[in-house]
């Protein structure tokens, strides 16, 4: 399946137009527009029509996610991106609405990207970083977050340590949940964030070489990739030591090695992932010295790849241990176009989220 | 379906209006065309073209989305958001005086939400309002300083534009919508 | 009191009676089997056709939580959830708190069970002092109180040495030791079995190997010892490999599967709800190869009971994080239906062997009376009802807790009667068994 840049095709926007005293409808065909595609006109045979809206009220992962979805999210955040290269870099599309950040787990990165890209669209937003409040005294998951529901937020953005977190929560609350990373399972937004990037470089996703490499047992990032590429028709391929490949990896559609030459023989992308100094207190693996020995992208390994190859890295980095400084400061680094469009990225997702279905509670 | 514009028509209103544009501002200085998608952004581009012709000098073009701008967003607990497209202004906005280009003046909410839209990119010395087709119904107090032809019409009907560019004809046609 | 139990299906396999026989019933024993008995004064009981009457169904591992877990359930409410689940007896594990690993608490669970007067309370004492797996418990005391086998249960024992030794101790009184197997190594901090279904879902996994070398060990051991081991809750084929072997091989090994285990996969991670804490136990849910062959088990004689695990959890404590919530769910008032229409129904087996696997077996583990209609023998009686259906209602389960996957499932399958010493303490106002 081709992914194309812009918008694939025509048709209308079914029922928001439709609104009392809402009389513009003139401006709403989804037709392709601008000088890049004015020969894009027509859906490209086999393709699906276009769709508009994300099915469910939250984003929990990227496995549920449909590749229209993945595109229109997408496609969305290029629109998105502009706007941060405005004098005034903010719209008025979620004024009013309120998003709170509930963050389980320490993070700068992935709570400050939420935080700019819901002020830019001009949301109230507070973010909460649990390891100051509540749970620490005794307060279970679902009651911290029933609490901060009673206080009506738009949408809550939550990132803990435990698997599921974000599942929990969707069933109770009438928030829209976005999952900003469960302990190893999802962290949709940075594989989106991650195939934006990718995009951007390579103008497609299909049928590229995509290398990823670390620590893939317990990279929640990982997951989401494997979902999000394979999904858009990547060829992708896994490594690591064979103590951290996860079982059965290989059904979810990746080549899977612990030769990092093979690997990264003639890669487009090559990603990497951070190895946490505790792996080696469960035997993983001897020493992180002989881990950047084996695994550890240096320049070397990286000339097997394709010349125009790209290096990405979710952050934060462990300097020569999964990753050579020369490589991550070198001239086929993406690593701080990823960080940019993380914002463009999240505010499409919020975006998408805000409109979404009437909210109800689970039982 | 009654063409209540032909292709022929449609040119020779464009021609006049950039007529118009030229004697109103006394020359192109300091003019900028800025379309509204989707449709007004090639209607601005003929205008600049047609300038051109008049006067011999180029008219920067812009295409602003304004669906973020939009006081309809968010208002509807069912229903998709609308596409999001890039709005894409190359040039400073600053002290020009900026044309707004949309294809069919109604309700004038997309034209305050360009208003909205235009001054967070700056401040332009001024805002004129260039429509193809004006069908009246005004909601809001705004006023088109260049009309290619004013369109009385009914709440029930639907005036819709097609253009070579996306449409592959031009022509300008009135609907009835049905059940409303 | 005399009570006849007339012209019902009667199946005892250990008699070798699979037929149209007529039970009668005097004070708390069986005083006849036979046909055409007389009714002599007795109240006659017609048995409908379609029921089927065995000995009472023994649950040789439950979790009753009191004391100090009362919260979850209690001995009162345990034992009426274990007679709305057709069992006439059940054996209690000592990891309560405090751990049963004292006369004195062994006593305090006797006396709570005499005081309910439902099912039958075998308690299980501990093998080591505190489950600590250092030193043995006083296991001497701990039979006269009333302890018929030994376990750390929740733990597995913790050395091949203390294994050795509890072997050789508690076979001078003919106990058992069960043993819980899992490498605590392998395990680590696993919460789902190790598989495809826990890597997707992004959960630590327990390999089916945790289970199978600790169960290897213990075939050793009780090959050396001369012991006998009981292996709980079974559930990798790799461990059912070892039992087989040590079966061959004359050593004296019995196991036990739970109901969860031949009916679930670890699918059920992901489905019909992702991270559903009801369906988290240990040892976990296993892949579907594993939960066929504890079928293949239980058809050859490999697997010598089932057993529920009936491990109550409050509420509260199952709706957390996945990764934070206990092990365990509720079986007892499910273990019936889920052998009916999964085994029974489903072509495994016939109801011959289930008897065995949830009567015969028990009582001659645990070597307690029971697992038979022998005159003389207590009286306690399953009536089942193999063809009635039955829609799961965690909600209304007689157990504290509700703690199970199986809410809202119809089976084909369930209890008639529970009757214990002679008494009928349960009777399923659906089985339309006139039985007071």
């Amino acid at each position: 399946m081709s992914v194309t840049t812009r918008d694939p095709g025509r048709g209308s926007i079914p029922g928001r137009d439709a609104g009392p005293g809402i009389r513009d409808p003139q401006n709403e065909s989804v037709v392709a527009d601008g000088p890049r595609n004015s020969g894009d006109r027509t859906p490209a045979p086999g393709s699906r029509a276009p769709i508009v809206a994300l099915r469910a009220k939250d984003l929990l992962g990227i496995e549920p996610l449909t590749p229209e979805e993945i595109v229109l999210i997408l496609d969305t955040a290029e629109a998105m991106k502009e706007i941060g290269s405005r004098p005034i870099k903010k719209v008025p599309a979620l004024r009013g609405k309120t998003v709170v950040n509930l963050f389980f787990e320490p993070s700068t990165r992935t709570r400050t990207s939420f935080e700019i890209a819901e002020k830019r669209l001009s949301a109230d937003t507070l973010s909460i970083a649990i390891a100051s409040s509540s749970v620490v005294k005794g307060e279970t998951l679902a009651d911290t977050a029933l609490n901060i529901e009673a206080m009506q937020p738009d949408m809550i953005v939550v990132r803990h340590a435990s698997s599921g977190a974000g599942h929990l929560l969707a069933r109770i609350c009438r928030s829209a949940i976005i999952n900003a990373g469960d302990g190893m399972h999802e962290h949709p937004t940075q594989a989106l964030l991650d195939a934006f990037t990718i995009r951007e470089r390579k103008q497609r996703i299909t049928g590229l070489k995509v290398a990823i490499v670390g620590d893939l047992l317990h990279s929640r990032v990982l997951r989401s990739n494997i979902h999000l590429l394979t999904k858009l028709g990547a060829d992708v391929w896994v490594c690591g030591p064979p103590t951290l490949i996860p079982a059965d990896v290989t059904r979810l559609g990746v080549h899977a090695t612990s030769r990092v030459d093979e690997a990264v023989a003639g890669a487009d992308v090559v990603m990497l992932l951070r190895i946490q100094l505790e792996r080696m207190q469960g035997a993983f693996f001897p020493s992180l010295r002989e881990y950047f020995n084996v695994f550890g992208m240096t320049e070397a390994r990286l000339r097997l790849a394709k010349p125009d190859v790209i290096i990405m890295h979710p952050g934060p980095m462990n300097r020569g241990v999964e990753i050579a400084s020369e490589v991550a400061d070198g001239p086929y680094s993406v690593i701080l176009d990823q960080v940019a469009n993380g914002v463009a990225v999240r505010m499409a997702v919020l975006y998408l989220l805000a409109g979404g279905a009437e909210n109800e509670a689970a039982a | 379906m009654p063409v209540v514009m032909d292709a022929d028509r449609i040119a020779r209103a464009l021609t006049r209006i950039a007529h118009e544009i030229v004697e109103r501002n006394k020359g192109v200085d300091s003019l900028a065309l800025v379309g509204i998608r989707t449709r007004g952004v090639p209607l601005a581009r003929r205008v600049a073209r047609a300038l051109k012709e008049i006067t011999g000098d180029e008219v920067p073009t812009g295409a602003l989305d304004i669906t973020l701008y939009r006081d309809d967003l968010m208002r509807h607990a069912v229903g998709p958001q609308p596409v999001v497209r890039r709005t894409e202004i190359a040039f400073s906005i600053d002290s020009r005086k900026i044309i707004l280009v949309d294809d069919v003046l109604y309700t004038g909410r997309t034209i305050r939400a360009a208003l909205d839209a235009l001054i967070d990119f700056g401040r332009p010395r001024a805002i004129q309002l260039l429509a193809l087709v004006d069908r009246g119904h005004r909601e809001l107090p705004i006023k088109p300083d260049y009309v290619g032809k004013n369109l009385p019409t009914s709440v029930s009907e639907s005036v819709q534009v097609r253009l070579q560019e996306i449409d592959g004809q031009d022509e300008v046609i009135v609907q009835q919508e049905a059940g409303v | 009191m005399k009570r006849l139990l007339k012209g019902g299906r009667v199946v005892d396999p250990a008699n070798g009676l699979d037929g149209t026989f007529d039970v009668l019933l005097v004070g708390d024993r069986i005083a006849k089997v036979g046909r055409g008995l007389p009714v002599d004064g007795a109240d006659v009981v017609e048995i409908p056709a379609g029921l089927v009457v065995c000995p009472g169904f023994i649950d040789m591992h439950v979790h009753l939580r009191e004391p100090g877990q009362e919260h979850k359930e209690t001995v009162a409410s345990g034992t009426a959830s274990a007679i709305a689940g057709g069992f006439t007896a059940v054996a209690c594990m000592p990891n309560t708190d405090p751990i049963n690993d004292d006369a004195n608490v062994t006593t305090y669970i006797v006396d709570k069970a005499k005081a309910a007067g439902l099912a039958r309370v075998y308690p299980i004492g501990a093998v080591s002092r505190g489950s600590k797996g250092e030193l043995l418990a006083d296991i001497a005391e701990l039979k006269a109180a009333g302890c018929v086998a030994l376990s750390d249960d929740g733990r597995p024992v913790a050395t091949a040495l203390l294994m050795r030794r509890a072997l050789e101790y508690a076979g001078m009184f003919g106990m058992p030791v069960i043993d819980h197997c899992e490498d605590p190594s392998l395990k680590g901090d696993g919460v789902a079995h190790e598989g495809y279904q826990a890597a997707t879902l992004g959960l630590r996994g327990i390999p089916g190997a945790a289970e199978a070398v600790m169960v290897e060990r213990d075939v050793l051991m009780s090959e050396i010892t001369g012991g006998y081991v009981h292996i709980a809750h079974l559930s990798a084929r790799a461990s059912l490999r070892a039992v087989r072997k040590g079966k061959e091989a004359g050593v004296r090994v019995t196991c036990e599967v739970t109901p969860h285990h031949f009916t679930l996969t670890d699918e059920s991670l992901a489905s019909p709800v992702a991270y559903d804490t009801n369906v988290k136990m240990n040892p976990p849910l296993r892949e579907a190869a594993d939960r066929d062959a504890m079928i293949e088990g239980i058809r050859d004689g490999s697997v010598d009971a089932i057993a529920t695990d009936h491990a109550p959890h409050h509420y509260d404590e199952k709706q957390v994080e996945f990764d934070r919530a206990p092990f365990g769910i509720v079986g007892l008032e499910t273990a019936v239906s889920l052998a009916l229409d999964r085994l029974v129904h489903a072509g495994a087996i016939g109801l011959p062997r289930l008897v065995e696997l949830m009567s015969v077996n028990p009582a001659r583990i645990l070597r307690v009376p029971g697992g038979s209609l022998t005159e003389g023998a207590p009286a306690d009686v399953t009536i089942v009802a193999p063809d009635l259906g039955v829609r799961v209602d965690a909600a209304r389960l007689k157990s504290r807790s509700k703690n199970t996957p199986f809410d809202g499932w119809e089976l084909r399958g369930g209890v008639a009667a529970t009757i214990v010493g002679g008494r009928p303490l349960f009777v399923n106002p659906e089985a339309r068994l006139d039985l007071r």
